[in-house]
């Protein structure tokens, strides 16, 4: 399986709220409230750390979670949020900095 | 219970201004007949004022930011404010007459993230929409840029402000607006202007037109559902929070004053003088706004609406008492059910407890 390199697009608005990650599309409007494991994964997106590293260093060492549930709970998450623009998915490491992770 | 009713309670709860609403000038180049502000320039925060009063919103927690005005491109600078916004990753709501966007705006809010631009229409009449703007060709102008923005995949949303001069047209603007591929928005309210002069609420529909409005299925969706008579009030609604003015909710001058919301011009506090977290945090004016509760209402407390009603406390202040009825409201709540308020059935009117305070520089 080929490695998957996330970063978060910058047509998105994002804040952080109680500890949870607000993120809205400025696209289709679509508003997701992301839970601290996803908000971790979220903060963790710049495009050049891969999802299976994000997935071992953000969620496993932090949070009590299999590694294989984890990285299966990761990529739906992720494929869930691409669908909508508001995280882009690459196969190889993006050369810039992604967008700002939300205060 | 929807994801943003949660995040709203839950921003409540925190003490986040969730949402800010942040007038960046008063100036306009139009001279709408009905239009509360004044349009000279008093002294308004300076570009540099402005990105560090959003730094400190972001700060703070807020999240939804709607630039508005006066017409937003009167300041040159206003692109520069909303690429500063977007670095900061809010939630971006742009409301204008349009008149100044072409294409290259239309193109430059779509790079900034901007999530929906709304433009005030009155009419699909030329002739009315540009008599109540006082602008010729304004008409023309403000569907080309909702064109424009379009274009460019941005979210628009047509703002029809009813008044006596246009109350016949609100079907053909709704009309315009679907063609358009745009969201369409009624609002019947006419508000005093800033300096307390009360002239322009002759502009109000009369009470037969709300009935109209009322009734219309493509306004308001099932009139049956809509129009029918309040439930009884129970302890929820006797504890329930009027609006979000103050709570998650703040407006901020071009002057860096800071008030619950747009239509309640209750000084609070001023950016220039104090960090916007520390009024937000410790102004009395808001601490009382946030303090009051359905049952402390004497007027509304006792009315069958109070469960239903869209009673404004801004509006109510205006008329002299923040806890006192909205008269425009009571007015809305009896032609949509045919039942009378409280405040229709008293005999006198209640005294104000509040003198009638207008938005204003502080510092005057």
């Amino acid at each position: 399986m080929s490695e998957k390199y996330i970063s978060r697009s910058t047509a998105i608005a994002a804040r952080m709220l109680g500890g949870e990650m607000m993120v809205m599309s400025a696209v289709d409007s679509t508003f997701f409230n992301l839970n601290e494991v996803a908000t971790a994964i979220w903060q963790a997106a710049d495009g050049r750390t891969p999802l299976s590293e994000i997935v071992s260093r953000r969620v496993c060492a932090e949070f009590e979670v299999e590694p294989e549930t984890a990285q299966h709970d990761a990529e739906q998450f992720v494929e869930a949020l691409s669908q909508h623009g508001i995280l882009l998915v690459s196969d190889h490491p993006s050369e810039s900095a992604g967008a700002g992770e939300g205060a | 219970m929807s994801l943003m009713y949660e995040m709203n309670d839950r921003a409540r709860a925190l003490g986040i201004p969730l949402a800010a609403h942040i007038d960046v000038t008063y100036r306009c180049n139009e001279r709408c007949v009905h239009c509360y502000l004044d349009h000279d320039d008093h002294g308004e925060m300076t570009t540099a004022e402005i990105k560090n009063v959003l730094d400190q919103l972001a700060e703070a927690g807020t999240f939804f930011l709607t630039f508005s005005g006066g017409e937003v491109f009167m300041r040159r600078d206003f692109l520069e404010l909303v690429e500063h916004a977007h670095r900061l990753m809010f939630n971006i709501h742009v409301k204008t007459n349009g008149v100044m966007i072409g294409a290259k705006e239309a193109q430059r809010l779509r790079e900034l993230a901007v999530e929906q631009v709304q433009i005030s229409i009155y009419s699909h009449h030329p002739e009315v929409h540009d008599a109540i703007t006082k602008l010729p060709g304004s008409l023309k102008r403000s569907i080309d840029a909702v064109r424009f923005l379009q274009s460019q995949g941005l979210r628009v949303a047509i703002a029809n402000v009813l008044m006596t001069a246009n109350m016949g047209d609100h079907t053909g603007v709704q009309d315009l607006a679907r063609e358009l591929g745009a969201i369409y928005r009624l609002d019947p309210t006419i508000t005093p202007k800033m300096d307390g002069d009360t002239s322009i609420l002759r502009l109000r529909i009369p009470g037969s037109e709300l009935d109209a409005v009322f009734r219309n299925r493509n306004l308001v969706g099932d009139v049956e559902e809509y129009c029918a008579p309040p439930p009884p009030p129970d302890d929820d609604v006797m504890e329930g929070l009027p609006c979000s003015a103050g709570h998650t909710l703040a407006y901020i001058s071009p002057y860096g004053d800071v008030f619950p919301c747009v239509q309640f011009p209750l000084p609070s506090g001023n950016v220039r003088k104090q960090r916007f977290i520390d009024i937000w945090r410790g102004s009395p004016e808001l601490r009382e706004v946030r303090s009051i509760h359905a049952r402390d209402l004497p007027v509304c407390s006792t009315c069958s609406h109070v469960g239903t009603c869209s009673r404004c406390p801004g509006l109510a202040y205006m008329e002299g008492n923040m806890r006192g009825p909205s008269t425009a409201d009571c007015e809305k709540s009896f032609h949509r059910t045919g039942i009378p308020s409280a405040n229709m059935l008293r005999r006198a009117p209640m005294p104000p407890v509040a003198p009638l305070i207008q938005i204003r520089p502080l510092a005057s």
